[in-house]
């Protein structure tokens, strides 16, 4: 018998903390696939964040070390100076990168300092139980919005990809979403090529993925992934953003 | 032919495998598992045509597909 598909060997065989139907799973499976067939799991370093995916080194076969709440960015900026050599990426949710650490994403990025920025944004805090984030959509209810996010005391979702185009130092941003078979493919595209411009030294690389949150969103699984087509998409659109590749 | 093998141990019945393909070969076990969930189980085993969307939508990677030689 020829094995056809089967999980990755940069990825442990552990049961995931996540809850069933989380996004995180499959990104994980993408970011182990694209480091696997690039051949860099003996040279990589990577940053886990504050969030749903902060046990990222229980599950990941490779050298992860943890950084403060939103400093990810900060923290890679150390190890890729010190390690030119090592690929240095960043793996981090909305409310880490979005939040508390935007100050460090928008500086690491006009630095153009050479990492990667995985960024997975379920518009709303995961681990702490569903609160709002700065990506909640308008009028999306959460835990502290319990009428909808309303523009006038909340303000509108950040859309991070549009802001850090602007800068001169940014090389690649892409918006990726992981709802049915056919976006995933695109998904591991994106992640792969933002991986090869860190590999050819081309500067700041960053792919947004839009995954699901069914027990904090209040839904069934399948129900999430329809509210990622329907609702999610059209507030923050796929696609390409920049690139200078 | 394609062989789907599905891990009950780690299968935490999220049901996205079973939306996702698009011959309906997989439905949720009677039984519970360790961890309290139905897990998922190939029911139509002749009908797969291993175009893998079950593999690429599970979030705790816990399908493998072989393909044997007929």
């Amino acid at each position: 018998m020829r094995k056809v598909f089967s999980k990755p060997k940069s990825l442990k065989s552990v049961v995931f903390s996540y809850c069933p139907g989380c996004g995180h799973g499959i990104v994980h499976r993408l970011v182990a696939e694209c480091i696997d067939e690039l051949k860099l799991r003996e040279s990589t370093i990577a940053v886990a964040p504050v969030g749903c995916a902060v046990f990222t080194s229980d599950y990941f076969n490779f050298d992860i070390t943890e950084a403060p709440h939103g400093r990810a960015p900060a923290v890679a900026t150390g190890i890729k100076r010190t390690n030119y050599d090592k690929f240095v990426f960043t793996y981090q949710g909305d409310g880490d990168i979005a939040a508390i650490g935007i100050a460090e994403i928008i500086h690491a990025a006009n630095r153009s300092e050479n990492i990667t920025v995985i960024f997975v944004n379920n518009a709303n805090y995961g681990m702490t139980g569903g609160q709002m984030a700065p990506t909640t959509l308008i009028g999306q209810v959460t835990k502290t919005t319990p009428f909808g996010r309303d523009p006038k005391k909340e303000g509108y979702p950040i859309k991070l990809c549009e802001i850090l185009a602007i800068l001169e130092g940014t090389t690649y941003l892409e918006r990726v979403s992981i709802h049915n078979p056919l976006n995933i493919v695109k998904a591991k595209q994106a992640i792969k090529k933002a991986f090869q411009c860190q590999i050819n030294k081309m500067g700041f690389s960053m792919v947004e993925i839009l995954s699901s949150c069914p027990t904090d969103w209040s839904m069934t699984p399948i129900e999430a992934i329809k509210w990622i087509d329907e609702k999610f998409i059209k507030c923050f659109p796929l696609g390409m953003i920049k690139n200078k590749l | 032919m394609f062989i789907v093998i599905i891990n009950s141990k780690k299968c935490k019945g999220c049901g996205l495998c079973i939306q996702a393909c698009p011959k309906q070969c997989i439905s949720y076990s009677k039984q519970f598992n360790k961890i309290g969930y139905h897990w998922a189980v190939m029911i139509k085993k002749d009908a797969c045509t291993g175009c893998s969307f079950c593999y690429m939508v599970c979030p705790d990677i816990c399908i493998k597909i072989y393909e044997k030689a007929n």
